[in-house]
């Protein structure tokens, strides 16, 4: 399908020939600001191209384009939910289809940052409220009657005087010649039939019954099958190879050396790659092209210091990637000794020094976590047809306008030549917002002059890197003789970045304040993983308040609570990151559904944690137990706040799936590295949590407001790592500073 | 050339003997349903029936198929009527969706021999399919329900 550049004046014209019906498109991107504040109506005034979100035929079928990419949040199902209900459609026949990449008719299209409902809310109730305003405008004109006595009910039109009605797809042709509408009138929430409703996936049905949805099911006419043989390490480069036994194999058509990035090439914050010189194989089939990277008879190099080059605003940096082979113990050490020396002040409010100066006691902590990989199940892997006039690629992704610049330059393509298809992702987490693999298979397809899918195996998958960077944190409180809490102070670094939010709660209760960041390069590439840096920095933060709490004669809810009224209140400092009442609102909530209060129940060890990101609130209480010794989470109660929900039982599921991924990852979860190897290529080595150590029962609470919907992939996720932590002091009578919380993890500890 | 039998239809196909199943079905006749997850039988989404057993296809050899009933969810039931599929429906599982078929499939030979499951059964033998999105709750439970909604023989 080509890029529409037409003018929508010839567009219009096509349309009605064709006698399809309606495609109603949403010049969304100056409407996407995210900043934007105003209330009340907001008038469209800019209808360019045609593509569009909703498609109506004669016979009334309506198609919704989903515009996201999906990984498992269900944008799939939950943004056309929000055409559909200003729309007015009847959900159950609505037939939802995945948009072509087109951001300039379809909006930013990125799925991360939790910002998918968040971005799209206000432009797909216009597009929808716009595309009815039209049928309606269609329809009077027809029947010359004035637009205000017509109504709409699921897909039909009414003059309820004449008595006359038709159907949305009689209308849909006449409808395309009616200009865009200068104020559109959007629902009262009260009035909502479909968003609040909780409807089913709509790929359901084929997910259950195998049907081929994700990028690595994707078949194409003449394709191959191309493998890279990587490194088997951070800090190594290829040096020489021998492909002469591996070309000998059935199947394999050749063996060929590529660079990614020629040198100089400035890199933007998402073309982060691991490994420059690539070593690949083609083949006819995966198991061909396994077997036959098997025979070749390579040798690594140490690739010494390298220089990159990052894309930075006005001007180009470059940037020295350190040569050294890591290992594990060796880093945590260099952390501690990082830890002692003068950091970057990020915040400070008051007079900490002075506080701590005369402080009756300090309480002083510190915590550190892992790298951790994405493993998303589905490893990764892109489909790329590229000839020298134009490229198709096909696969998963989470931010295809993030890539498709990059692959323009390096493939010499104009951008409407290029076509990037979005299947389902088996899973994200950020890891597939960085797209090298696509320019990976792009270079390999033009080398190869075939249309080919670049398969990543697991252990290629694990072993790659971009992962959730290793973090350390040393938190210090200072009480008074009366035990009040006068002074908070982190100090907080890692490999290679910190994970500190400085103007997070507790920032803005506490009168004395001091937050810190320090980094330590590495060759060990990171990136975005679900929650950056809060999932570890709640961890952290919240085990230490609970501590606190302790240390004060507190419960921890309470005390929590007690900061965020004095935090409301009288704030200190400027910038505090959260709302209060809201945050207060889901710790009040997790509390009473959970019966903190109340009788507890002997059997479980209990843990709390809430935090905020990504502009929603969450609150876990985590009931644990040991079983055999080993920890284990028995039941959760969660309280969202998230803002108005679309899809109930959709985001129900979300935060069930974010609380076992929470679980899974500070009791399993970590990455270790010997002499720049990862010790844990798959997942019998790196281990992730399972079905007998999942939690049998997640009961999810959202607070009822009526506010427009924030983020919901992430904010639940951080809090649980700091409840487990909690509930495992409880259930153990230690507290656990390292992470992963298991305890064979814990004999290991190199701290 | 190895003649299987998959899903009640015979397929003769030139592969290596020694492809395991997984990529036989896959690449060379395209049914994609059966995923890859991990190559070394830890993660489960590969899983197949042969013979009634659950097995995991990407260390099965395409000879040890041979002679055997083969069966992928495509071919679990003739309209994605099974109790199974139904209960994932209903309770709407999925999140990205790419272990549900390896999970159907494993709590399939469950059902086969415990008409009703306890959690400790579903436990034991779900233990060797991921999910890294974490629906293990809705799977459990769908799973308890597909025992409830299955006919009684």
């Amino acid at each position: 399908m080509e890029k529409n550049t037409q003018n929508r004046r010839a567009f219009l014209k096509t349309s009605a020939l064709l006698g399809g019906g309606l495609m109603i498109h949403f010049s969304g991107v100056a409407k996407l600001a995210l900043e934007d504040k105003s209330d009340g109506l907001k008038a469209l005034d800019q209808w360019t191209e045609i593509n569009g979100y909703i498609k109506i035929t004669k016979d009334n079928i309506i198609k919704i384009f989903n515009p996201n990419p999906e990984f498992g949040q269900n944008v799939m199902t939950s943004l056309p939910m929000i055409i559909a209900e200003e729309l007015d459609v009847d959900w159950k026949k609505v037939v939802v289809e995945m948009g072509p990449h087109d951001s300039v008719k379809l909006g930013p299209q990125f799925t991360g940052g939790s910002n998918s409902v968040r971005m799209y809310w206000k432009p797909l109730r216009e597009a929808g409220a716009a595309a009815r305003r039209m049928l309606i405008e269609a329809a009077a004109k027809s029947w010359s009657v004035p637009v205000e006595e017509i109504t709409t009910k699921t897909g039909i039109l009414y003059h309820e005087k004449s008595k006359r009605n038709g159907k949305y797809g009689d209308f849909a042709s006449l409808a395309v010649g009616i200009p865009v509408p200068k104020e559109l009138k959007l629902k009262s929430v009260k009035d909502f039939n479909v968003i609040r409703t909780s409807q089913k996936n709509v790929e359901g049905t084929k997910i259950v019954s195998g049907k081929p949805l994700f990028g690595l099911d994707y078949k194409h006419e003449g394709m191959l099958i191309a493998m890279i043989h990587h490194p088997p390490g951070f800090g190594m480069k290829l040096k020489s190879f021998d492909a002469s036994q591996s070309l000998k194999m059935p199947g394999i058509k050749d063996v060929f050396t590529l660079k990614l990035y020629e040198d100089g090439f400035a890199q933007g914050g998402f073309d982060t790659r691991t490994f420059n010189d690539l070593l690949v194989v083609v083949g006819k089939t995966t198991w061909d092209v396994m077997n036959a990277r098997k025979k070749l008879v390579v040798e690594w190099a140490s690739a010494g210091d390298v220089k990159d080059t990052m894309a930075g605003r006005g001007e180009n940096r470059e940037v020295i990637v350190p040569g050294e082979l890591e290992n594990t113990d060796a880093q945590y050490k260099k952390m501690l000794e990082y830890a002692q020396k003068p950091a970057q002040q990020l915040r400070k409010d008051g007079d900490p020094d002075a506080a701590f100066k005369n402080a009756a006691k300090i309480i002083e902590r510190t915590y550190t976590a892992p790298f951790l990989a994405h493993n998303c199940m589905e490893p990764m892997n892109f489909f790329a047809h590229v000839t020298d006039e134009k490229a198709l690629f096909v696969g998963p992704l989470q931010a295809p306008g993030w890539t498709e610049p990059t692959l323009a330059k390096i493939l010499k393509l104009p951008p409407d030549k290029i076509e990037i298809q979005m299947t389902r992702m088996g899973g994200g987490f950020g890891r597939r917002a960085y797209g090298h693999y696509l320019v990976e298979a792009g270079l390999i397809s033009k080398r190869a002059k075939a249309p080919i899918k670049l398969v990543y195996s697991r252990e290629d998958d694990t072993t790659y890197g971009i992962y959730r960077p290793m973090y350390t944190a040393t938190y210090r409180a200072a009480l008074d003789e009366n035990k009040n809490l006068i002074a908070f102070h982190v100090k907080g670094g890692g490999i290679p970045e910190h994970a500190i939010h400085p103007n997070r709660f507790p920032a803005g209760a506490i009168d004395n304040y001091l937050a810190e960041g320090w980094q330590i390069p590495s060759n060990i590439t990171i990136g975005a993983f679900r929650a950056p840096r809060s999932n570890f920095n709640a961890a952290a933060e919240q085990s230490f308040l609970d501590e606190l709490a302790e240390a004060m004669g507190k419960d921890p809810i309470d005390f929590r609570l007690e900061l965020l009224r004095k935090a409301k209140v009288k704030p200190v400092g400027k910038n505090n990151e959260y709302d209060a009442d809201r945050y207060a609102g889901v710790l009040n909530l997790v509390k009473e559904k959970s019966g903190w209060a109340g009788a507890s129940d002997k059997k479980f060890s209990r843990g709390v944690a809430a935090y905020f990101c990504h502009n929603s609130y969450a609150a876990h209480v985590v009931d644990m137990i040991l079983k055999d010794g080993e920890p284990y989470v028995e039941r959760v109660f969660s309280a969202i706040d998230c803002g108005i929900v679309i899809n109930p039982d959709a985001a129900s599921n979300m935060v069930q799936g974010a609380v076992v991924d929470g679980i899974g990852n500070a009791l399993y979860g970590g990455l270790t590295h010997k002499d720049g190897v990862v010790e844990q290529n798959n997942f019998h080595k790196y281990r992730i949590i399972r079905m007998h150590e999942a939690p049998k029962k997640v009961e999810v609470h959202f607070i009822k407001n009526d506010l427009d919907p924030t983020g919901l992939g992430e904010p639940p996720f951080p809090p649980v790592f700091g409840a487990v932590a909690n509930a495992l002091y409880k259930a153990s009578g230690q507290r656990h500073y390292q992470q992963p919380f298991t305890l064979e993890a814990i004999k290991k500890q190199a701290v | 050339m190895i003649t299987l039998n998959i899903n009640k239809k015979i397929y003769n196909v030139d592969a290596d003997p020694d492809m395991p199943l997984l990529w036989v079905l896959r690449d060379v006749i395209g049914l994609v349903g059966t995923k890859y997850g991990c190559g070394v039988a830890q993660c489960g989404a590969c899983t197949v029936h042969v013979n009634g057993q659950a097995m995991r296809s990407c260390v099965t050899k395409a000879s040890f198929a041979q002679g055997k009933k083969v069966v992928t969810i495509e071919g679990l039931s003739a309209q994605n009527d099974h109790p199974l599929q139904k209960a994932w429906l209903e309770l709407d599982v999925s999140q990205c969706g790419y272990c549900q078929a390896g999970q159907i499939m494993s709590a399939a030979v469950l059902l086969k021999e415990k008409k009703e499951p306890t959690d400790q059964d579903i436990s034991d033998a779900m233990a060797g399919n991921i999910c890294r999105c974490g629906t293990y709750l809705r799977i459990r439970d769908a799973i308890h329900l597909a025992a409830k909604q299955a006919p009684k023989k």
